[in-house]
């Protein structure tokens, strides 16, 4: 398991009076794409808010790896520049920042990605382009008064200039206009293709999954895997649901 | 995207040093503490000034002494001790119209300070005052030419043409029993600015005072005099800092905007100076018909403010807009707003302010609209942001209105709010750090003032807030 880029191991963790997750494993190899699927409060989006480390959930016991490090007790800012990336369901609007300084901003804060102001501007316009964003809408304040296909847009934007190893894509296709998700699946494929990065996609429509060659599944039920499996899987859920597993986590939670 | 917004996140840290620094004041004429018929002569004799103004400071002085000392509305003044206040303190130079001809201590703290580069890329005119005497001033020749005076009072005093102008407008929108700190001012007054712009012209660049406070222990009384004739324009810049010392600084300058008819005034004010200053300054403005009068403000120093600039709009469709933040940390209590009179038919005002607060900080908004008789269809918001950064600080707002119009509408919005958890946790995870998430929130916050700001005073100010925020995460 030593070349697994995200290693979760044996994770319980929660908010200070509510325990949400349950002996979590998860691992994803370096390229690989991994989908996260479960019914609604199955803890999906905490466990991708808790590989981000988010201080909202202590983590009980067990550990995370990213790229061979024990990152457990790092906080978000650590991990972001190890390379994990977590684009949020929901981002938050940040008034008065302006879209384009920030971008900057976050940039430079990795040698790696080192431009010129030049080829940085050079750089986002690209990106823009790619997802079909006008220039416009960089000369906004970051995600103020956008719409949440819009914010999603930012998202990808984000994702395409930070080149993060690793990509937590939390629902990131939920209430999305055919078009707007048709942008976020180009904005998934270019950085399958251009960063070389993992996915793991946190969803239950497997729309968005239908450009993708998936390389595992997994499904959670009530805080705990209740299956993993090839991407396949994936086919089966889609004409049977989440039934037979929830059934299984019920087991789980007996055991 | 502008280059204006990229480069301002690439501007170097500040050094603490830079407002903080001191020079001996060995050889400089201070005159004796307290408040007496004597001193007040002295500094009138000094200047050589004309009768009418010597009575002028003898009568403030007596209604100085007549007036209760501390409101008991407000942050508490106790620790301003007039009997150890030096009303006078001059280095012993005299005005300058080239910076080689100012002393080097002085012109060094100048030039840590920016200004004469400022001067040479931005501005039409500077001044500088350095304790109680202006040091320097200066104005482009073709500002010159159009008629714009910008000068001292002093030395308009001195000048038969100007002597009489002064006389007509000092003293007349702050009189000075408004208050006692009003009257403290006309008895001891020294340096500020007389700025005439005649009827049409339009001041391309802006002219701007700067004050420094350098001797402990003392007080600075400038006075400002402003007159924007008929459809005139201008912009007018005010920068105030001191460094910091133990005993008590007091500042207590008046501020009097004449706003003709058809005309605009742009007055901004960055404000840092440094946490023993008693900040008790008074200013005012009268604005004609048609006439626009717009206050940038950014206040982010001293240990207690009490700094309400007021707007009279007596002419008819005359507008006024006021933007101001003030930044409260540690040890400061800052009692701001603003007041506006709405006076003229069909006048609008409109107030946005901010305010934050850390450290234990104290902010305190305070606002007064006032809807006269006549002003139909007067229109004024009142809008009030206040951000607290931890559960230590305190943050009041206190809006008074009294609409004497039935047809006037007024509104007042005011919310006080904290950094969220989430936004914090997004901006860490895209590698900001805990403290430079805080910034950049902080930031955002005051962005709506800085960009009312010109490009190297937003500058000052993102400086300023980053220094404050530096001292707030360890």
């Amino acid at each position: 398991m030593h070349s697994q880029l995200l290693r979760v191991s044996d994770v319980s963790a929660g908010t200070e009076d509510k325990p949400i997750l349950h002996d979590v494993s998860l691992a994803v190899g370096a390229g690989e794409t991994h989908v996260l699927m479960g019914p609604n409060g199955a803890g999906k989006s905490t466990l991708g808010r808790v590989v981000m480390g988010d201080p909202t959930y202590q983590v009980t016991s067990g550990s995370i790896f990213f790229d061979d490090a024990d990152v457990t007790n790092e906080a978000a800012d650590k991990r972001s520049l190890a390379g994990i990336f977590l684009s949020y369901q929901a981002p938050v609007e940040v008034p008065g920042v302006p879209l384009y300084s920030y971008l900057r901003t976050i940039t430079q804060k990795r040698p790696e990605l080192k431009m010129t102001a030049r080829k940085f501007r050079a750089r986002v316009g690209e990106i823009a382009d790619q997802l079909d964003m006008g220039s416009s809408f960089l000369t906004r304040e970051l995600n103020v008064g956008f719409s949440g296909g819009e914010k999603k847009k930012i998202e990808m934007l984000q994702l395409l200039l930070l080149r993060p190893k690793l990509a937590i894509l939390d629902e990131t296709d939920s209430g999305l206009d055919v078009d707007a998700l048709s942008v976020v699946s180009k904005g998934i494929e270019a950085y399958r293709q251009d960063c070389d990065g993992s996915l793991l996609i946190i969803t239950h429509n497997t729309r968005i999954l239908e450009r993708l060659t998936v390389d595992r599944t997994h499904v959670m039920v009530q805080g705990r895997m209740v299956a993993e499996g090839p991407g396949s899987l994936i086919d089966d859920i889609d004409a049977h649901g989440f039934e037979q597993f929830e059934r299984a986590g019920e087991d789980g939670g007996a055991a | 995207m502008s280059e204006r917004t990229e480069n301002r996140t690439q501007v170097a840290d500040v050094d603490r040093s830079l407002y903080d620094f001191t020079y001996s004041e060995e050889g400089y004429e201070r005159y004796d503490d307290g408040l007496t018929p004597d001193i007040v002569r002295a500094i009138s004799a000094k200047k050589d000034e004309p009768e009418w103004m010597l009575a002028m400071r003898l009568a403030a002085l007596e209604t100085y002494h007549a007036k209760e000392m501390a409101p008991n509305w407000g942050p508490s003044i106790a620790g301003l001790d007039m009997d150890h206040i030096s009303t006078y303190v001059s280095p012993r130079t005299k005005q300058a119209k080239n910076w080689d001809d100012v002393p080097d201590d002085i012109k060094n703290t100048f030039e840590r300070l920016g200004i004469p580069e400022a001067e040479r890329e931005s501005l039409a005119g500077v001044g500088a005052q350095y304790d109680s005497e202006i040091v320097y001033h200066n104005m482009r020749e073709d500002v010159a030419k159009s008629g714009v005076i910008y000068t001292t009072i002093e030395d308009a005093l001195h000048d038969p043409q100007w002597e009489p102008v002064v006389h007509e407008y000092f003293g007349k929108l702050i009189p000075p029993a408004d208050h006692k700190f009003a009257a403290l001012h006309y008895a001891v007054w020294s340096g500020g600015s007389f700025v005439y712009v005649p009827a049409g012209v339009k001041v391309e660049y802006p002219l701007q005072s700067y004050f420094r406070l350098n001797a402990e222990g003392a007080g600075q009384f400038e006075h400002t005099l402003i007159i924007v004739e008929e459809g005139a324009d201008l912009h007018f810049i005010e920068g105030c800092s001191a460094p910091k010392y133990y005993e008590a600084n007091l500042h207590a300058g008046a501020v009097e905007l004449f706003v003709k008819d058809h005309a605009r005034l742009r007055y901004s004010t960055i404000e840092n100076w440094s946490k023993n200053m008693y900040n008790l300054n008074t200013k005012r403005a009268r604005v004609g018909a048609d006439a626009q009068m717009e206050w940038v403000s950014g206040s982010f120093g001293s240990h207690v403010s009490y700094l309400y600039p007021t707007t009279i709009l007596a002419g008819d469709r005359s507008n006024c807009e006021f933007t101001g933040i003030t930044f409260a940390g540690a040890t400061q209590d800052l009692d701001t707003g603003c007041k506006v009179i709405l006076n003229g038919a069909n006048t609008t005002a409109s107030v946005d302010t901010k305010s934050i607060s850390k450290d234990g900080g104290c902010n305190t908004f305070r606002s007064s609209v006032v809807v006269g008789r006549h002003a139909a269809n007067a229109r004024c918001t009142v809008s009030c942001q206040s951000l607290m950064l931890d559960d230590i600080s305190r943050s009041d707002t206190i809006p008074a209105m009294d609409v004497r119009n039935a047809t006037a509408s007024v509104g007042h919005e005011a919310t006080i709010g904290r950094i969220s958890d989430d936004t914090i946790l997004y901006l860490m995870s895209r590698g900001c750090s805990e403290a430079e998430a805080r910034t950049m929130v902080v930031g955002g916050f005051a962005n709506p003032v800085s960009k009312e700001l010109p490009l190297e005073y937003a500058v000052e100010m993102n400086n300023l807030i980053k220094l404050e925020m530096e001292g707030a995460i360890g």
